[in-house]
C-alpha cells in the first residue's frame, strides 16, 4: 500500500484490504483510520492491551458489529475486491465466507452431529450422504473425529471444553470459509487444550486464513505468521511475526511486548 | 512479571561485566607476568582461570533460565543472547590468556629463557592493542554504544598487522641465533594467542551490533568499511 507508513509491511496477494477504517460507538471513536492488508492461507494475530480495539477490529471482518445502536463505520474492508460493508452486500453470504470461533466455546444444545451441520442445514443442503461425509471431514479438520465418532448424536454438551472449542471450530470450517475469525479462543483452555488448538490454527493455514485475537504473546508469537499491534484504536505495526519479536520497529510495541507498558 | 525480569537482566548484566574485568585483568596479568618473567604472576592467572570457567558456567545458567522462565522478546531476548554469546567469548579470551601464562611457566621450567633475551618491542604495542580492543568492545556492550564497536572491528586489522610485523622479526632472530628457537617459537605462539583474543573481541563488538541493531553483521565485511 503506497501511503503506509514503514511500520505497516504491505502484503502481495492479500485476501482482505483494510482501507481507512474507522468506527465510532455513538460520539465514542473506537478504531481510528486503519489501513492494512491481511495475508491469504496465513495467521495473523491481533494484539495490544485491553480496550486497544483488537475485538472491535476482529468483529468488523464478519460485521458482527451490526446490531451495536449508534455504531459508525468509515472507510472499506475489501474482501478480495469487494467492500463488505457496501449496502449492497449480503451478510449472510458474508458471514459464510468469514467462519467465527468465540472466546466461550458456544456449542448449540444439540448433538455433535448437528451442531457440525447446522449451517448447511440452513442453506438448505437436506442429504444424508452430503452431511455425512462433511461431519467426518470437519471433525477430522478439527482434530476431534477419533473422539467423537462413536458418539456423533450425543449432546455437544457433554463435551470437554478443549473438545467444544474444537467442536465450534469444526462447526465453522463445515460451511467452508475462507476466512476463519478466532477472538481468544484458548483464554478458558487449559494448556493441553491450549496447544491442540494452536496446532490446529497452524495446520488449517493451508487452507484457510486465519485471523486470531490473543492476549496471550507467546501465543501470537507461537501461531501467527503475522502480527498487529494495536493501542488505543490505532494500528501502531504490522508485520512478520519473527520480526515483531525480535526487532520490532515502533517504540510502543517494543514496550508493550516486553512488558514494560504504563 | 516484567519488573521481574528488569531485575534479573540488570543482575545478569553485572555478572557478565564481573565476567568481563576478570578476563581482562588476566589478559594484562599474562602479558606482564611473561614479559616481567614473572612466575608468580603467571601461577596467579592460571588460578584466575578457574575462577572465569566457573563464573562463564553460572552466567550460561542464569541465561537459560530467564530464557526459560521468562521467554523474553525484541530487546530483551537480544539482551539475553547477546549475552550468551559473549559469555562465550570471554571464557576462550581466559584461556587464551592462561595459555600466554602457561608458555612462561613451562619456558622456566625446561629452562628455555636466555639471559640475553630478545622480545620485540612490537609485542608491547600488539598487547596494548589487543587490550584496547577488549576494553572497546566491552565498553560498547556496557554503554550500548554501536560506533564503538564498530570502531573495534576496524582496530582489529591492527592486531592482525602486528602479529605479521613481529613474525618477520621473530625468524630474523632465528636466523642469527637459532639456539634461541624454543623461546621463538612461545613468542610466536604468545603472538597468535593475542591474535586470537582479538578476533573474540571483534565477536563481541559484532554481538554488540546485533544486540542494538538487530542485525548479524558478521561475515559481512563490506558493510564495516
Amino acid at each position: 500500500m503506497s501511503d503506509s507508513p514503514a511500520s505497516i509491511v504491505s502484503i502481495d496477494d492479500p485476501i482482505v484490504r483494510v482501507e481507512h477504517l474507522s468506527l465510532y460507538y455513538g460520539v465514542k471513536q473506537a478504531l481510528f483510520d486503519i489501513t492494512f492488508d491481511i495475508p491469504r492461507h496465513r495467521v495473523t494475530a491481533l494484539i495490544g492491551p485491553s480496550g486497544c480495539g483488537k475485538s472491535t477490529l476482529i468483529r468488523c471482518f464478519n460485521r458482527m458489529n451490526d446490531l451495536i445502536d449508534e455504531l459508525r463505520i468509515e472507510g472499506k474492508i475489501l474482501l478480495d475486491g469487494r467492500n463488505i460493508y457496501d449496502p449492497t452486500e449480503d451478510v449472510i453470504r458474508l458471514r459464510s465466507k468469514v467462519g467465527m470461533v468465540f472466546q466461550k466455546s458456544n456449542p448449540f444444545p444439540k448433538s455433535i452431529y448437528e451442531n457440525v451441520v447446522y449451517g448447511l442445514r440452513i442453506a438448505g443442503e437436506k442429504r444424508k450422504e452430503v452431511l455425512d461425509e462433511v461431519v467426518e471431514q470437519s471433525l477430522a479438520r478439527a482434530a476431534l473425529w477419533d473422539e467423537v465418532k462413536d458418539r456423533l448424536h450425543e449432546s455437544a454438551m457433554g463435551l470437554s471444553g478443549g473438545q467444544m472449542q474444537r467442536l465450534c471450530i469444526a462447526r465453522a470450517i463445515a460451511v467452508r470459509p475462507e476466512i476463519i475469525l478466532m477472538d481468544e479462543p484458548c483464554s478458558a483452555l487449559d494448556p493441553l487444550s491450549t496447544s491442540r488448538i494452536e496446532d490446529l490454527i497452524r495446520e488449517l493455514r493451508g487452507d484457510y486464513t486465519i485471523i486470531i485475537v490473543t492476549h496471550n504473546m507467546q501465543q501470537a508469537a507461537r501461531v501467527s505468521d503475522y502480527t498487529a499491534f494495536m493501542y488505543l484504536g490505532k494500528l501502531v505495526e504490522f508485520g512478520p511475526t519473527e520480526e515483531i519479536f525480535t526487532l520490532p520497529k515502533k517504540k510502543e510495541t517494543e514496550d508493550y511486548i516486553t512488558g514494560r507498558f504504563g | 512479571m516484567a519488573r521481574n525480569l528488569q531485575a534479573e537482566l540488570d543482575k545478569l548484566k553485572e555478572r557478565i561485566l564481573l565476567l568481563g574485568s576478570m578476563v581482562e585483568e588476566n589478559v594484562r596479568n599474562a602479558i606482564r607476568a611473561f614479559l616481567g618473567n614473572d612466575l608468580a604472576l603467571a601461577q596467579q592467572v592460571k588460578q584466575r582461570d578457574d575462577d572465569i570457567d566457573d563464573t562463564e558456567i553460572s552466567v550460561e545458567e542464569e541465561c537459560l533460565r530467564i530464557l526459560a522462565l521468562h521467554q523474553p522478546v525484541a530487546s530483551d531476548l537480544r539482551f539475553v543472547v547477546t549475552v550468551l554469546k559473549i559469555n562465550n567469548d570471554l571464557e576462550r579470551i581466559g584461556d587464551l590468556a592462561a595459555n600466554i601464562a602457561k608458555k612462561l611457566l613451562f619456558l622456566r621450567r625446561e629452562n628455555k629463557i636466555h639471559d640475553a633475551v630478545t622480545v620485540p618491542e612490537e609485542l608491547h604495542d600488539m598487547h596494548e592493542k589487543t587490550l584496547r580492543l577488549l576494553q572497546y568492545s566491552l565498553d560498547a556492550f556496557v554503554h550500548e554504544d554501536a560506533d564503538l564497536a564498530y570502531k573495534v572491528l576496524v582496530l582489529d586489522d591492527e592486531v592482525d598487522e602486528a602479529k605479521h610485523v613481529i613474525r618477520r622479526k621473530l625468524e630474523n632472530i632465528q636466523q642469527q641465533d637459532p639456539s634461541q628457537h624454543v623461546y621463538l617459537s612461545s613468542v610466536l605462539s604468545i603472538t597468535r594467542s593475542l591474535e586470537r583474543i582479538g578476533d573474540h573481541a571483534t565477536n563481541i563488538a559484532e554481538d554488540v551490533i546485533y544486540m542494538l541493531q538487530g542485525r548479524i553483521i558478521r561475515h559481512d565485511t563490506d558493510e564495516i568499511n
